[in-house]
């Protein structure tokens, strides 16, 4: 009995060493890099925006992990690290994500998060990730109060905020003589609605003082049910309805504002309208201004990048691809180009997150939908080219983007160290718009 | 003015009549069972569904486009009756008399079943029939147009509320059911089969959940997560009308529907929470709802 006893202790202490060995050798393993990715994988955000960025993000981290991505994107992953991405459902709010963030930082060490459509959780998550000093990229959200606000060390964004798409359409508007005397919003209400309304409603009152608001709505986010809005819009009898309104909120108002003619009383602008195109098709309306909060899809430029992105997606799931694939392709991009220049400077090993804090910090990288510039929030927010348009149909019966004007990412976005808020009433000071 | 006044009132009787629909069948389960049913949602998502599935076979068919209301009714009829006895046969009958918490849990795990059903049989594409939506046409009314379909809701409602009431109280077997909301005990002491009455107050109940869903369908994107807010506005309703109450229902509905019109006409900024004040205030001066009559307490 005591003889078995003894072996059971050095049994077991053999199996502890070579677990303890296992373990640290799992920890200090440099080979791969661990993406933590989070977006709308289920609820009304996940159809129309969370599910074809994560297709894009997804299909471009195995064209890295094969080294098939074109120059300067072909390096193996993140500068010959293998990428290994933990995808999170975004659905269930900011309290929750706040949750999630720290079960991927803290339980599943991850090297980075990259992450967030809803300005509601950008909102929440960036002081946790300087409180944890996880490196954070925000692929998506709009909201301009990120880094207006605050300032982090270890929080990036890599797309431009949402001030660029609603300055660009009141722009759009006006270059092209659209009555703007009278305007009408319905946008969501939280963050990225009333910072899109507002952003809008006043770049419009800049460029057309006479202009007047005739009414403003803001229905809780994902409603469905618009029937009594869309009444009071064209009751309120505005020239111009804006609305920043996305995914299943989004599709519901198209279905039901159509049939009772809004599209044809009023002139609708969607800051955002383009990434219910692919799964409404010809049901969208015809001559709605819309943007893509970038130069995305239908409106990307003709880029042998763009060209490379577009096919390889189109290939693989059939549909081309709206804004959401891009703007996290785009994040990736400025990930691997943050990582990979950090690497120069250490010699090859495995960059820390400071060291990649540092290297993107004022980043600037080629993407499909144009050069991306980390201009903003000293060096941690992006700005980039846009484009807005119109839709129409094509020869063949189908709903497209026509009449596109593009702007300047220096047009359309605030210096750095102005609000753009304050940028917008100042008269839009330092903006170069001409090429 | 009067057009005014003529918006608000059809926005607000087609929004109220669309939230009668949902609710409706909620408290009737209350009324009959005494389960507070969260997974009235997920059979409501079902039915949009089902009308998302059968809509597009029906015009692929070819079929007269006028009987695609009856393929979208036969739908939720086809949800309901799969559903019923999967859930009250086997699940929520094994924990009537069970303390009400417990039960609101059952349901509420329920619900998330059905959320992963949908995912599981539907996956995450987004559903579009608004065709049935164009059927009826539409009539101008001041300076706005409505649509036949949605003002056809306000008669939908009415139909599903009167058909309930007179059955309950002008026909043999609605009378056996009062008889078991008021004592079940002494229901089946003189002879009737509690059990039965149960089964057929769950399906009436989920079949008006899913008819809810299955004329949502042409209005809304049908995808995963169109049931909570359902939920949510059903509960609003039921607490303002009285757990239990067929009147109730159309009141609460009324009393939502006009007050959210009137606020997103004439003061846009309280429409956000225009229904929970609603909600809160009947729970304070009168909690048990306004078709709540007080009951004896049972010792």
């Amino acid at each position: 009995m005591k003889i078995f006893r003894q072996f059971l202790i050095v049994v077991s202490s053999i199996l502890i060493s070579l677990f303890s060995v296992f373990g640290t050798a799992s920890a200090d393993d440099h080979k791969g890099f661990k993406l933590g990715v989070v977006t709308f994988l289920s609820g009304p955000g996940a159809e129309p925006f969370g599910v074809p960025a994560w297709n894009g993000g997804k299909l471009f981290i195995d064209l890295l992990n094969a080294g098939k991505a074109p120059a300067p994107y072909n390096k193996v992953g993140f500068g010959g690290m293998k990428i290994t991405a933990i995808p999170i459902d975004e659905n269930g709010g900011a309290t929750k994500q706040v949750q999630e963030f720290r079960n991927l930082v803290q339980r599943d060490n991850v090297d980075a998060v990259l992450g967030y459509v809803s300005s509601g959780d950008c909102m929440a998550i960036p002081s946790v990730a300087d409180e944890l000093q996880a490196l954070t990229v925000l692929y998506d959200c709009g909201t301009p109060r990120v880094f207006e606000d605050a300032s982090y060390k270890y929080v990036f964004r890599t797309a431009a905020h949402a001030a660029m798409d609603n300055i660009a359409i009141a722009k759009y508007l006006i270059s092209k003589g659209y009555d703007v005397s009278s305007i009408a919003g319905i946008n969501q209400n939280y963050s990225w609605g009333k910072d899109s309304w507002k952003d809008f409603s006043v770049s419009i009152k800049k460029l057309s003082p006479n202009s007047t608001v005739e009414n403003e709505l803001f229905p809780k986010l994902f409603s469905g049910q618009f029937g009594t809005e869309i009444s009071a819009l064209i009751n309120s009898k505005a020239k111009v309805v804006h609305s920043s309104l996305w995914g299943g909120d989004l599709q519901s108002f198209i279905l039901q504002a159509k049939p009772r003619g809004l599209f044809k009383r009023t002139q609708v602008v969607f800051s955002a309208g383009d990434h219910v195109m692919p799964g409404l098709g010809n049901k969208y309306p015809e001559g709605v201004i819309v943007g893509a909060r970038g130069q995305y899809g239908m409106m990307a430029p003709d880029t042998a990048l763009n060209r490379w992105f577009y096919k390889v997606y189109m290939d693989k799931y059939g549909v081309f691809p709206a804004q959401p694939p891009y703007r996290m392709v785009q994040g990736l991009m400025g990930l691997k180009m943050a990582i990979e220049k950090a690497m120069e400077n250490n010699g090859g090993k495995k960059p820390n997150k400071d060291q990649i804090a540092t290297a993107f910090n004022g980043l600037e990288w080629e993407a499909p939908g144009g050069l991306v510039q980390m201009k903003l929030g000293n060096g941690h927010q992006a700005i980039q080219p846009h484009a807005i348009g119109k839709t129409a149909k094509d020869k063949d019966g189908n709903i497209t983007i026509t009449d596109i004007v593009r702007y300047n990412a220096t047009c359309v976005n605030p210096p750095n160290g102005i609000k753009a808020t304050d940028w917008i009433e100042a008269g839009f000071p330092g903006a170069v718009c001409n090429k | 003015m009067f057009d005014e006044i003529l918006t608000i009132f059809l926005d607000g009787a087609i929004y109220a009549s669309w939230l009668f629909i949902v609710a409706v069948g909620l408290t009737f389960v209350f009324g009959v069972l005494k389960i507070l049913n969260i997974a009235h949602g997920g059979i409501y998502a079902l039915g949009a569904y089902s009308a998302a599935t059968i809509v597009p076979i029906f015009y692929t068919l070819g079929l007269p486009e006028e009987f695609v209301i009856i393929a979208m009714l036969f739908s939720a009829l086809a949800v309901a009756i799969v559903i019923t006895p999967i859930m009250e046969r086997g699940l929520l009958r094994r924990f009537y008399g069970q303390d009400e918490v417990l039960i609101v849990l059952v349901t509420y795990a329920i619900y998330l079943v059905l959320e992963d059903v949908q995912k599981l049989i539907w996956g995450m594409k987004s559903f579009y029939v608004s065709e049935p939506r164009e059927i009826l046409g539409g009539v101008e009314m001041g300076s706005l147009y409505y649509v036949g379909y949605d003002l056809a809701l306000i008669g939908l409602a009415i139909f599903c509320g009167l058909t309930l009431w007179l059955t309950l109280n002008k026909t043999r077997s609605g009378k056996i059911v009062l008889a078991v909301i008021h004592n079940p005990e002494i229901s089946g002491c003189m002879g009737v089969n509690i059990n039965k009455v149960y089964l057929a107050a769950f399906f009436v109940g989920a079949f008006l959940a899913a008819l809810a869903g299955s004329f949502t369908a042409p209005l809304i994107s049908v995808q995963v997560g169109i049931s909570v807010a359902v939920v949510i506005e059903s509960f609003a309703v039921v607490i303002i009308g009285g757990l239990g109450s067929i009147p109730g229902a159309v009141i609460g509905a009324l009393i939502i529907g006009m007050a959210r019109a009137a606020c997103v006409h004439k003061f846009p900024e309280a429409e956000i929470f225009i229904m929970y004040f609603c909600m809160a205030g009947m729970l304070i001066f009168r909690p048990k709802g306004l078709f709540q009559g007080a009951q004896a307490r049972k010792i």
